[in-house]
């Protein structure tokens, strides 16, 4: 029989709050962590803004060894600090270096989006262009590597199951959560740190803004640059951090009284194979509506359940499109619909950390019983006009909620979504 | 510049790697890198690096092979001071 896989520990390393108290406030009172970059005015970008989470170099010290810094990019930062927060936020203690016991029922599935592209263009690629390449030192090949992070996390928490990096465009963090909720179900671990981190460089925002999907229109005035669900979106604003939930099985949860968040009651993934409209860069709406299809009915809940929607919604022309899926596959009239919000208005799009970032963020809003406003969207696009009523301009105080769908939709064509239900102790 | 002066950057340039901490603080000339720090020894091309930054001069390979304890260090980085 399959086990039921719960959610006791969070760890969130956000543009507009590191650690689950400042986020928690600053998703409630809709504060954007967007801000200037000047590197990319320097670069020349069309998008001159972004979201950088604030001060985690000077926490980092209390995280890690002088050591363990000189091996860490801010994508290996963010992610280790994300996870090492997650697993103490669930009661469990950080092992001592010494303690040579390895904990094999617990594992990792953190992946990334695009990977150490900011130590590729700081230090690799000049290194070896230069004749350099013995300069480059030890801790390359750790900070490049896709595993590089939840491989940092292995380390840090003597973790023995299977530990490992997925990677699809911008569901990865949805997606390894699913990956780690597959494995405790299935036995095959008892305790899984799932989620994505993605680093702080212009060298992995570059090709982003050539392809001028992101937000040029709003360079002045960064907090309102991220405008999902608006009629005046201009592209999505690049962005970073990590976020990570230790999943666990129901019965090791309760059996040592730990804090439940939530439980996850089903989930999908799958890819709308480029075609019907999809591309590389495009979805084909058949698929994502079958991806939320296939999660609502593998949670064994009716569409009417669902208390709100955090959608992917990255602000550019897919979100109305994005919305009229939700509804289609739902089968709900504007009427019916239930409140649908974008976390991306207020720290931008994380590409492969987005999905859990925002995961975290839906836990946050089932355990405090509220659901985030979706800032910048005053003027909701008219294609969705019929669904204002849904979009919370402020903070909705929504004490019964029970039931969160979270979608990621990703380069690729690939689409995830998973079902969220807090945990009212049955 | 004296062995001593050699010594004491050499230590400093360790010591983040250092994971014995206690025999680190009663190391001396004899106290082998890898085995008595208990160093990564994929870290050793880091120190070896480091070296040649602190002192301006160039490691080879080779000569990085020969360093095992704290004095083959310094031992190294004198001789290719004096050249």
């Amino acid at each position: 029989m399959n086990s039921r896989v719960v959610v006791t520990g969070l760890g969130v390393v956000a543009p507009n709050g590191v650690g689950l108290i400042e986020y928690s406030q600053a998703l409630r009172a809709g504060k954007s962590g967007i801000r200037h970059v000047p590197v990319m005015e320097e670069s020349k970008f069309g998008c001159t803004v972004g979201g950088i989470p604030q001060g985690v170099d000077a926490i980092a010290e209390d995280y890690f060894t002088a050591e363990d810094l000189m091996a860490m990019n801010t994508s290996h930062r963010y992610g280790c600090i994300a996870a090492m927060d997650a697993w103490t936020d669930a009661g469990f203690e950080r092992p001592s270096p010494d303690d040579d016991e390895v904990c094999w029922d617990a594992g990792a599935v953190i992946g990334s989006g695009i990977g150490g592209l900011d130590t590729a263009g700081e230090r690799l690629i000049p290194f070896v262009d230069s004749g350099r390449v013995r300069r480059l030192g030890s801790t390359m090949v750790e900070q490049i590597m896709g595993s590089g992070p939840s491989a940092r996390v292995a380390g840090l928490l003597a973790l023995g199951n299977q530990v490992t990096a997925n990677s699809s465009a911008c569901s990865t963090g949805t997606e390894a959560i699913l990956e780690g909720y597959r494995r405790i179900q299935s036995g095959r671990a008892r305790r899984m740190l799932c989620g994505g981190t993605e680093g702080s460089s212009h060298y992995i925002w570059a090709g982003f803004d050539a392809m001028r999907v992101l937000s040029r229109k709003y360079n002045d005035e960064p907090t309102r640059a991220s405008r999902p669900l608006s009629a005046s979106a201009a592209g999505f604003v690049p962005s970073s951090g990590a976020g990570v939930l230790l999943l666990e099985n129901l019965e090791d949860a309760e059996s040592r009284g730990a804090r439940i968040y939530g439980e996850i009651l089903g989930g999908a993934v799958n890819c709308g194979g480029h075609r019907r409209g999809g591309s590389m860069t495009a979805p084909n709406p058949d698929g994502v509506q079958m991806c939320i299809r296939r999660a609502v009915e593998e949670s064994g809940i009716g569409s009417g359940e669902i208390d709100a929607i955090n959608g992917h919604l990255t602000a550019t022309g897919a979100d109305s499109s994005e919305v009229l899926s939700w509804a289609k596959a739902l089968e709900l009239s504007p009427e019916e619909f239930p409140l649908i919000t974008s976390t991306k208005s207020m720290i931008g799009h994380a590409l492969g950390a987005a999905g859990a970032l925002e995961v975290v963020a839906c836990m946050l809003m089932l355990d405090g019983g509220f659901v985030h406003p979706s800032i910048n969207c005053e003027d909701v696009h008219p294609k969705i006009e019929e669904f204002a009523g849904s979009i919370p301009q402020t903070v909705e105080e929504v004490p019964q909620m029970k039931t969160i769908i979270k979608a990621g939709f990703g380069f690729g064509d690939v689409n995830v979504c998973a079902v969220f239900r807090k945990w009212l102790n049955n | 510049m004296s062995r001593e002066d050699v010594f004491q950057k050499v230590m400093g340039i360790i010591k983040p790697f250092v994971k014995n901490e206690e025999v680190f603080q009663q190391a001396d000339e004899s106290t082998n890198i890898l085995q008595d720090l208990k160093v990564n020894s994929a870290r050793l091309v880091d120190i070896i690096l480091n070296f040649e930054d602190e002192f301006d001069v160039e490691v080879e390979d080779e000569d990085a092979d020969s360093v095992n304890t704290v004095g083959d260090a310094v031992s190294l980085i004198m001789e290719k001071l004096s050249v």
